[in-house]
């Protein structure tokens, strides 16, 4: 395929002393970063160094930031010994531990690691001094209470308040909008008081302001390395790289380190964009991804479809769990509270409404992203983001005329993989894509 | 010029050996069993002697179904639901719609007027509403596979089946016989349990006429008869209907051997553009789109005729 000129506009960054040493630098930075911060994991494991059980959906790290504890996400834990393939042990001891098939699969990941002292394929996971959790994923909610049953540590459950109606105005300036905007500040201002308790160290609010202003850059600059993938080549894969990239965006958000990584990424893309370097030999066909990839199978999931020539061009993974970076939120570092509260609110209600009112996003998605089509990976064990897949795919097939391919497996649960089944249905999608576009080239000749 | 379609199902193994005119010369059909390049071997092999012709002057053959990777003989793969839709617009050119049936997948197909796929639902994780799911009704029971349907015909009082699982349907089975209901009433419920997650399928790209109905369960009348009742409409079906993934395969076969292109998936728009300009000509073998012409025309384009078979709309008697 014949290489297309940028289509963003990209900053003149000075070409890099040594070329070699950029491209894929996000990846190689982004794997040194990520072992680190297992490692710092490892090191409060040992040491009792108070630590922070949060979500990626709304983790409030720049709160917790403040108050230097060590951040632990259950998801990514999960999520990496899937990859790792050990997910199915842990299975298994959740689930003769009485937990039922039906449950997330990334909960009982979780408890078999709890039930086995903690242990983790990337090192040892430190108890939770304090947990926070939003009610963005209702398995969060039950979730949280394992641990305070396992530990009796300290619960703190952000509450946003969603979409309470059709017309329901949620637009910042509004009178509900504020009302609501002072209902979580009053929530994030309990939960200061609570750190201030868990970690008897004091608030100090320009460790918070810094945080914020750190986050700003991280995302103004993530927001940038998206769209940057509109270009033909895509400069990275919204899966799989993406994936890696967002791991950095959770662990290090509202760091120094975490800007620093992000505007190196920028920068990355943007080299990779002006020499038109994309993923794979030849770009075929451009996807969107939505749901999460199969973590267990990882490897091969993303092989099936580079196997076409496809590329994830872009994936809602990265939008709703990067905690609303994705949009290059911007906080008012001088209402350091109020902003935090509104970003909450804004982030947190487009993440819970996404599965009943994205279609039409998701449609200006796919063109602004030139995507040849959507994949829709429904998760077994995750019926929140699972739910409404059949009905987005039936709208934007039959009313936007996007070809949609529709599977199912699971994040980390290795026994719902079913590789015939998949590659029979992944094959079969993009035989009808390539008819389409071949119909398309012959319609356009004339 | 000879080509050759290899559609290595789950349960069956089906192969067709076609000329360039798109005849259908000799085809075959044996169980899959355990080796599964030995039956595609076998299955061509049948095809061949069946069609009379020598397998040196079959000059490309194309693998299609879950074992289409182990047609080591074949040239390429194709996956069964692009072959089945080719398969599905040849026959009946109007079809916009394919269901097939198979020994466990239920595929349901939207195809486009040039017989491309333009959207399409399977079942999964489960064989429920797939052609095991009759088998293990006859196993159940004790009866041969051949004469679930004309039995199922018979009932006057047809019971529900609820469970989704394949395996457990067959204690439900058992508890229905158990409480005095008849075979006939219990082998109907089994088939319109059948039909209803079929026609699930269908919803999800939607139904639009015209409707084939392909694959192996098309042999079973009164899932043919069902489906008409359930959906209020005509279904396509042919006696071919068990060998359509090999047609549709030998059709790809063909169109890759005349044109030379590089991948399935250009072959079908250059196929569907080599059947527009032989419309154009009038050398085309593809139907008129007259209905009442559709039958004949049919079977005209199968150098070796079987009775096509064309079932539909509703039956008094039985209600869903």
């Amino acid at each position: 395929m014949v290489n297309q000129m940028p289509n963003m506009s990209v900053t003149q960054a000075p070409a890099p002393q040594k070329e070699g040493e950029l491209v894929g630098r996000g990846r190689r930075d982004g794997n040194r970063l990520f072992k680190e911060w297992y490692a710092e994991l490892d090191a409060a494991a040992e040491s009792g160094d108070p630590s922070a059980y949060v979500f990626v959906m709304g983790s409030a790290a720049e709160v917790l930031k403040a108050f230097d504890l060590n951040l632990v996400f259950p998801e990514i834990n999960s999520l990496q010994m899937a990859v790792r393939k050990v997910s199915l042990e842990y299975l298994n001891k959740a689930e003769d531990y009485g937990y039922s098939t039906d449950v997330c699969g990334y909960v009982k990941a979780d408890v078999g690691m709890h039930l086995d002292g903690r242990k983790h394929p990337n090192g040892r996971i430190p108890k939770p001094s304090i947990v926070v959790a939003t009610n963005m994923c209702n398995t969060y909610v039950k979730w949280v209470e394992i641990w305070q049953r396992m530990y009796g540590c300290k619960v703190f459950v952000l509450d946003i308040p969603g979409q309470r109606g059709i017309g329901w105005s949620t637009e910042p300036g509004s009178e509900q909008f504020e009302n609501d905007r002072r209902y979580v500040q009053s929530q994030l201002e309990e939960l200061i008081e609570a750190c201030v308790a868990v970690t008897g160290r004091p608030f100090k609010i320009e460790r918070l302001q810094e945080n914020l202003a750190h986050v700003n850059r991280m995302a103004a600059d993530w927001s940038a390395v998206l769209k940057l993938n509109q270009n033909i080549p895509a400069p990275f894969n919204a899966m799989a790289d993406g994936l890696a990239y967002m791991g950095v965006l959770s662990a290090y958000r509202g760091t120094e380190t975490g800007a620093r990584y992000m505007a190196e990424l920028r920068e990355e893309m943007e080299h990779k964009v002006r020499l038109g370097l994309g993923t794979i030999a030849e770009e075929r066909f451009r996807l969107h991804g939505v749901g999460p990839a199969c973590y267990s199978y990882f490897r091969r999931f993303l092989e099936l479809f580079q196997d076409w020539g496809a590329v994830y061009v872009n994936s809602e993974y990265l939008a709703y769990a990067g905690g609303g970076l994705d949009l290059g939120i911007q906080f008012d570092v001088e209402r350091p509270l109020e902003s935090l509260a509104e970003q909450l609110l804004i982030t947190g209600r487009r993440s819970m409404s996404n599965m009943f009112f994205s279609q039409d996003q998701l449609a200006d998605t796919v063109r602004d992203w030139k995507s040849d089509g959507i994949v829709y990976h429904s998760v077994k064990s995750c019926r929140t983001v699972s739910t409404g897949m059949a009905d987005s795919r039936e709208y934007l097939t039959r009313i936007k005329d996007v070809p949609a391919l529709f599977v199912e497996s699971d994040l980390v649960d290795p026994r719902l993989w079913s590789e015939a089944q998949f590659k029979n249905r992944i094959d079969a999608f993009f035989e009808a894509l390539g008819a389409r576009k071949a119909a398309a080239l012959v319609a356009a000749k004339g | 010029m000879l080509v050759g379609g290899v559609d290595v199902g789950s349960t069956q193994t089906k192969a067709v050996v076609m000329d360039d005119r798109r005849r259908v010369l000799g085809r075959s059909l044996i169980d899959t069993g355990g080796i599964v390049t030995a039956a595609a071997e076998t299955a061509f092999q049948l095809a061949v002697a069946d069609a009379g012709v020598e397998r040196s002057d079959v000059v490309y053959v194309v693998g299609t179904g879950y074992g289409r990777y182990r047609v080591t003989f074949g040239d390429t793969q194709v996956t069964e639901i692009s072959c089945h839709a080719r398969g599905g617009q040849y026959l009946f050119p109007k079809t916009r719609t394919v269901l097939d049936i198979g020994g466990q997948d239920t595929k349901a197909i939207k195809i486009g007027p040039e017989g491309q796929v333009l959207d399409f639902s399977m079942n999964d994780k489960c064989a429920a509403g797939t052609g095991r799911f009759l088998g293990a009704a006859a196993m159940a029971l004790d009866i041969p596979l051949g004469e679930l349907g004309a039995l199922a015909l018979a009932a006057k009082n047809p019971v529900k089946i609820t469970t989704t699982c394949t395996v457990f349907a067959e204690t439900e089975i058992i508890n229905w016989l158990a409480r005095g209901k008849k075979v006939e009433d219990v082998l109907m419920g089994v088939h319109q349990a059948i039909a209803t997650r079929s026609i699930s399928l269908l919803r999800r790209v939607g139904v639009e006429d015209e409707l084939t109905f392909t694959g192996g369960v098309t042999r079973n009348i009164a899932m043919v008869q069902i489906l008409g009742e359930m959906l209020e409409t005509h279904l396509n079906v042919s006696e071919e209907a068990h060998y359509m993934g090999a047609i549709g395969a030998s059709l790809f076969a063909l169109e890759k051997a005349m044109t030379g292109a590089a991948g399935a998936v250009e072959a079908m728009t250059v196929g569907a553009r080599l059947d527009s300009a032989r419309a154009a000509s009038g050398d085309c073998e593809i139907c008129p789109e007259l209905p009442d012409r559709k039958f004949s025309d049919a079977q005209e384009r199968l150098a070796k005729p079987s009775q096509l078979i064309q079932i539909g709309g509703m039956r008094e008697g039985v209600k869903p």
